[in-house]
């Protein structure tokens, strides 16, 4: 039924072709056309289509395979200065007129917004940089060598220690996806995309308080474009298994005030955290406790981070931005200092300024400020001697909940972890918070470890904060 | 309701549709699913109409529709399933979605399963609206958040910012299931929601409020929810958040409000009680069904059939009629709530809890309107009988650990008790705690069970719900308080 039908018939396999992405970039360049027929002044439009597989395995027999594609496009118009968004799966030329007279009504009922319009032309991308994001293996596997590998990091992960006594499975994944954009501006561009993945999930039983049995949970994984650059399976489904056991006997503490070390896998949640109030979109509505003070020092020296949307072969790289525009590496936070923050171009005209081409845009929505690699950079000891010279702390590997003010930057969030004692890791800790002004957080942080692994797109090596307010029991 | 709808609302696959589906035609996609030897198969039509509208700085700024169409087909093997879709209703497409949901059940070994005739299921109504939302002009809904933004502003001269939304939307689902099920139902939802900013020597703090549910034009006819009110009260928080100290830090008592603490509920005990976890033994309360697992205060219901609410369901995404489950009876556990996987494993009748976030993804049991039933406190004692906590009255989120129970909610409305006065609000907090004990420490229940208005959305392993919640006022005796004065 969708205007393409008849030629993706012909693929062979879920594989995305050039020509794949050649013809969503005509269906983009058709609507935006078809929109302006439909009285827009401007449209721009974006097509995605994805296809996937899951092959999911829990104790050493297939639980789920769901294979299917799917396809979305979105369209954004500005009439006289009003504006609507707009997103349907029917890509019939009929269902697209239809949509585009639908849009532009739905524009007349917008008040007019006059730093809506689209960027000047001249800023627009002229080309599509080739960042290799896009690897034919990942699209040649079939669900049996999906479930194979599964099963191997699953047993893998229940061979390794007997207190592993069940499972929530083992997951391995694929999406491969195409997108197009095009403008009334006169940008059209699109690029194809591959990931892969294993998750391993194993489960303890927990006895130490037999009033009070439990079990435990824990999680391993790998993930990349490229299918070579996946860890082995058997790896991932050992560590999984080590990290779950290690939890087993967790405890609260006492209530106090102590040192924060944050693992890789959370430190980068809050690099997240980070973005999430230092952007255009969160700088304009001011609801970010860091307007004004782009120039100043927010956080320790330590900490600088970067947003590198051209790495090739990373999970966060795009070639040209939400908006057309051209993509660019941008400082973040310059060893402590913030630097202007990343825009795209409404919140860049709100703020009067131009866009550093970080727009990022969903099919159904509008474009806003959207991180691609946000990377911490790495300090300069390792993570044994960051941890070494930690008297007494909680060293964090799970952070819980939704604790954060924007506004305010209060900050308290539920952790789970390890205690450490004389810079030694000693036992597992779990069911406490931790809390501080977000301030005093990122100005707190005293060391950075050198362990920066950049395989998800936010990243962050492990670092220290300090001191914050531990809450667990009461203190005696 | 469906008689009042304009085409462009109606499904395709509806009977006098542009792709109408036919019991006739849903036999032969199920022999086809069924072919290389799956035990069981359904499949599911989806159709979803959505609309949003916003308000910013007293403007309406955005206007946004979406459309989404297509078949999820699913097929069963033992404990194996199969799952495929498509979002094109031509009939080699829907083959092809059930000729690969089924590869699941190849080399399966028995004869293909007959596919039984079929017979539509008798359905309740429970959300019966005279007219859904969609069906209404545009004005009147950007007209709500004019009221709201104005209510806003109007309550205090410190409010220095307002945003508004609406979103509604209509789900049409049509089910066929390979034992002779077939149901359709039409699903309308909305939700209005209000965030205001207020300042006041340099400090900001914000406040939020809005509700909705399977309602239409009608949900506004009350005064106490109507947009003048929803803006009034986001105001309220946010004014009321200015004068804000630090939380304290460690266990103490906590008292909840009425209404949204349920999602302490759905957290601690709700995820818990999904069977799904319990089949396969992950969960805290697996094994524990005859066992008191809570205060004996504590009676806990899933309710997928109250008029109206956000989480009600005429039918769920597998075909079983929406009910009202009882979890825990004053403290002991005594039912799950299933889908047909689980239900099947424990040898019981599915409870109609099987959920789906779309054709895109396979059902699993999930709440639907969670609540602890009211006690026998006068509300007013409980918050008299605590020296030092801390009274939780609204929420902007939480979370749970299925697997060892710990659960965080985040209170973004709190204020500390001192001798059985609530004084001083207190900065957003996380509580932190462990399901079963949690449960275990309620001690006071107030006679005042009041269900939140319709904001919650639940998400599990990718797939979002809308869901509702409620409580009574609920004394717990201890339960740790992540703030910053330890």
């Amino acid at each position: 039924m969708t205007a393409q039908s008849s030629e993706t018939g012909k693929i062979p396999s879920a594989g995305v072709s050039q020509r794949r992405v050649k013809e969503l970039c005509d269906v983009a360049q058709l609507a935006v056309e078809l929109a302006k027929q439909a009285g827009a002044d401007h449209a721009e439009v974006v097509v995605r289509e994805a296809s996937e597989l899951t092959a999911k395995v829990r104790l050493g027999a297939p639980e789920l395979v769901q294979e299917a594609g799917s396809c979305a496009l979105g369209l954004r118009v500005v009439r006289g200065g009003r504006r609507a968004v707009t997103h349907t799966s029917d890509l019939r030329r009929e269902a697209l007129e239809a949509l585009c007279a639908e849009t532009v009504t739905l524009a007349g009922f917008a008040e007019v917004d006059e730093f809506a319009l689209p960027p000047d032309p001249s800023l627009l991308a002229t080309s599509v940089p080739e960042l290799d994001l896009y690897d034919e293996r990942v699209a040649e596997v079939d669900a049996a060598w999906a479930l194979r590998q599964a099963i191997a990091g699953e047993s893998a992960a229940r061979r390794y220690d007997p207190r592993v006594t069940n499972s929530d499975g083992a997951t391995w994944s694929r999406t491969l996806g195409a997108s197009a954009f095009a403008t009334s501006g006169g940008f059209v561009g699109g690029y194809r995309g591959s990931s892969a993945s294993l998750v391993v999930e194993p489960l303890c039983d927990d006895a130490t308080d037999p009033s009070n049995p439990k079990k435990r949970n824990g999680f391993w994984w790998t993930a990349s474009r490229f299918l070579s650059e996946l860890e082995a399976a058997e790896a991932i489904g050992i560590e999984a298994a080590r990290r779950t056991v290690a939890t087993i006997g967790s405890r609260k503490v006492e209530t106090q005030e102590c040192a924060v070390v944050f693992d890789p896998e959370v430190a980068r949640s809050i690099v997240g955290t980070i973005f999430s109030v230092a952007n255009g979109s969160s700088f304009w509505r001011k609801s970010s406790y860091l307007v004004g003070k782009e120039g100043e020092l927010i956080a320790s020296p330590l900490v600088t981070i970067i947003d590198d949307p051209l790495r090739p072969r990373a999970a966060g790289s795009r070639p040209f931005d939400g908006d057309g525009l051209p993509t660019r590496k941008n400082q973040v936070i310059d060893r402590g200092v913030l630097s202007p923050v990343l825009c795209d171009v409404y919140s860049a005209r709100k703020l009067g300024r131009q866009s550093n081409g970080a727009s990022g845009r969903s099919v159904g929505g509008n474009p806003g400020p959207t991180a691609s690699n946000l990377i911490m950079q790495p300090g300069s000891m390792s993570r044994q001697e960051l941890l070494r010279s930690t008297r007494k702390g909680l060293y964090v590997t799970n952070l819980m909940g939704f604790g954060f003010n924007a506004v305010t930057g209060d900050f308290s969030r539920g952790a789970q972890g390890f205690w450490i004692e004389d810079g030694e890791l000693t036992f597992p800790v779990s069911e406490v918070t931790i809390a501080a002004n977000f301030d005093e957080i990122l100005k707190r942080i005293d060391a950075v470890a050198d362990d920066l692994e950049l395989r998800t797109a936010i990243a962050a090596p492990t670092f220290r904060v300090s001191h914050m307010t531990l809450a667990g029991t009461s203190r005696n | 309701m469906t008689t009042t709808l304009p085409a462009a609302l109606r499904a395709p696959f509806a009977s006098g549709g542009t792709a109408a589906i036919d019991a006739q035609l849903a036999n032969r996609l199920l022999g086809i699913a069924l072919e290389a030897g799956g035990d069981y198969a359904d499949i599911y039509f989806e159709f979803r109409v959505s609309a949003d509208y916003s308000l910013e700085e007293e403007q309406i700024r955005t206007l946004g529709r979406g459309i989404t169409l297509g078949l999820g087909v699913r097929v069963t093997k033992g404990d194996a399933t199969g799952y495929a879709y498509c979002e094109d209703l031509a009939w080699e497409k829907m083959a092809h979605a059930a000729r690969t949901a089924g590869q699941i059940a190849v080399g399966g070994g028995h004869p293909p399963v007959s596919v039984a005739p079929m017979s539509s299921i008798a359905l309740p109504a429970f959300y019966t609206v005279p007219t859904p939302s969609l069906v209404v002009s545009a004005h009147d809904k950007l007209a709500l958040l004019r009221t709201a933004d104005r209510a806003a502003r109007a309550y205090d001269p410190r409010i220095v910012k307002v945003e508004a939304s609406f979103t509604e939307s209509i789900k049409e689902v049509l089910l066929f299931t390979s034992d002779g099920r077939m149901a359709s139902d039409v699903q309308p939802l909305m939700r209005f929601g209000v965030r205001a900013v207020a300042e006041q020597h340099g400090k900001r703090q914000g406040g939020n409020a809005g509700g909705g549910g399977r309602y239409g034009m009608d949900y506004f006819a009350e005064a106490q929810r109507d947009a003048t009110a929803h803006g009034r009260e986001a105001a309220r928080v946010a004014i009321a958040m200015l004068d804000a100290r630090d939380a304290p830090a460690g266990e103490m008592q906590v008292v909840l409000a009425p209404g949204d603490s349920g999602i302490l509920l759905h957290e601690a005990v709700g995820h818990g009680l999904e069977a799904d976890f319990n089949r396969k033994q992950t969960s805290n309360y697996s094994g524990q069904l005859g066992k008191l697992v809570a205060s004996e205060l504590c009676t806990v219901v899933d309710d997928g059939t109250i008029a109206n609410s956000r989480g009600a369901i005429n039918v769920d995404d597998e075909g079983y009629a929406g009910q009202r489950n009882v979890l825990i009876e004053n403290g002991v556990l005594v039912g799950y709530m299933h889908d047909r996987l689980s239900a099947k494993h424990f040898g019981i009748s599915p409870t109609g809890n099987g959920r789906r976030e779309s054709f895109q993804s396979m059902p699993m049991p999930r709440m639907t309107n969670t609540s602890l039933l009211g006690g026998k406190d006068n509300p007013e004692d409980i918050i008299k009988s605590v020296k030092r906590g801390v009274y939780a009255k609204r929420f902007s989120g939480g979370q749970v650990n299925i697997s060892n129970g710990d659960f965080v909610f985040s209170l973004s409305e709190s204020y500390l008790i001192e001798d059985g006065k609530l004084t001083a609000p207190l900065k957003g907090v996380n509580l932190i705690g462990n399901g079963p004990e949690v449960l275990r420490q309620v001690d006071m229940l107030g006679t005042d069970y009041a269900l939140s208005d319709g904001i919650w959305t639940c998400g599990k392993d990718g797939q979002s719900v809308p869901v509702n919640v409620g409580t009574p006022t609920v004394r717990i005796a201890s339960i740790t308080v992540g703030g910053t004065q330890a």
